[in-house]
């Protein structure tokens, strides 16, 4: 049994300690970062999000777990809503799979 | 384009001759693999899409119900109310080969009271809207541990797809050609070897010949 941990600023994360997820208050880059990290080493977690501005930030801390299995680190919107970076990582990997932004062309269709 | 150095003989020919073979083979077996990683990819990343719509449009909800649960209590209320939850939330793992891949499996489970997933707090100091953001939350609840299992899918495959592209790229335009240009070396060398040969012996046969004929003319 793996927990599911929320990163953010506190009034994007309280919500989800209702849920009873695990809530790791984050409210600049740097105590993010340190919480992403002990999450991760902790290994108790299988799913990360994190909010949306904070992921943009961090993005190269994430990207060192990108190629194991768990934990699964997510953008989730922070309350302050959808910054279209969630949706943008989306479309980063698509290009890297098939060499060319696949997902922008289908929109239009 | 570097060569491969090789000598002319016929043992090494038969070698190359076999690993050539071996690198179509497998070259054709990796495109095998991309193109099937490819559209699992697709598959992935398009249902990931509309589940991020889904999660952001349904967040953005919540957190608007909560903001005007926020204005209408006190902030410590709020956090009293939030803050200590009837269930845990958590998720096993299962662990599934995809083409080679190893992908997680997440599944939400609950622990604690969670069966009937209720409010934890009191209804006497929260408002409605506490109520309605926090019941579109727990509904958004397995979407987002979808959401997150299916971005790690696709972050796995796009790196799978992008090793196997390389390497059938390699394999075609480096290590095949190679192979080819250094065969068609050495068979240019053999069939040379074997004309030398050939037009040896027809000196010499000439030569003999010649040597045969000789006496007999001074005889004359």
């Amino acid at each position: 049994m793996y927990k599911i941990g929320v990163i953010g600023a506190r009034d994007s994360v309280l919500a989800f300690a209702a849920l009873g997820f695990a809530i790791l208050e984050a409210a600049d880059a740097e105590s993010a970062r340190t919480a992403l990290h002990r999450a991760v080493r902790s290994g108790e977690f299988a799913v990360l999000l994190l909010t949306e501005d904070l992921a943009a930030l961090l993005e190269q801390d994430i990207a060192r777990y990108a190629s194991d299995p768990l934990p699964a680190i997510t953008s989730i919107p922070g309350c302050r809503g959808a910054t279209g970076y969630g949706m943008a990582a989306i479309r980063r990997a698509a290009e890297r799979a098939v060499g060319s932004d696949i997902l922008t062309e289908s929109q239009e269709a | 384009m570097a060569e491969i150095r090789v000598n002319p003989t016929r043992m090494e020919l038969k070698r190359l001759q076999t690993r050539y073979q071996t690198a179509r083979r497998g070259h054709k077996l990796l495109k095998d693999k991309r193109d099937e990683l490819m559209r699992q990819f697709l598959a992935v990343v398009r249902e990931d899409r509309e589940l991020r719509l889904r999660v952001e449009r349904a967040l953005g909800d919540v957190y608007g119900g909560i903001a005007m649960a926020g204005a209408a209590a006190h902030p410590r209320m709020l956090q009293a109310a939030l803050l200590v939850p009837k269930c845990e939330s958590a998720v096993t793992v299962r662990h599934r080969n995809c083409m080679s891949v190893t992908v997680p499996q997440l599944e939400i489970q609950d622990t604690g009271e969670a069966a009937a997933v209720g409010f934890p707090y009191g209804f006497a100091f929260t408002s409605g809207e506490l109520d309605g953001a926090l019941t579109a939350l727990v509904a958004v609840r397995a979407d987002l541990v979808k959401l997150a299992e299916l971005e790690k899918q696709a972050q796995l495959l796009a790196a799978e797809i992008e090793r196997t592209r390389r390497r059938v790229n390699a394999l075609e335009h480096i290590l095949m050609p190679r192979y080819l240009s250094a065969i068609r070396t050495i068979k240019m060398k053999l069939d040379e070897n074997e004309r030398g040969n050939i037009t040896r012996l027809m000196k010499v046969k000439d030569l003999m010949l010649s040597a045969a004929h000789a006496p007999q003319d001074e005889d004359e």
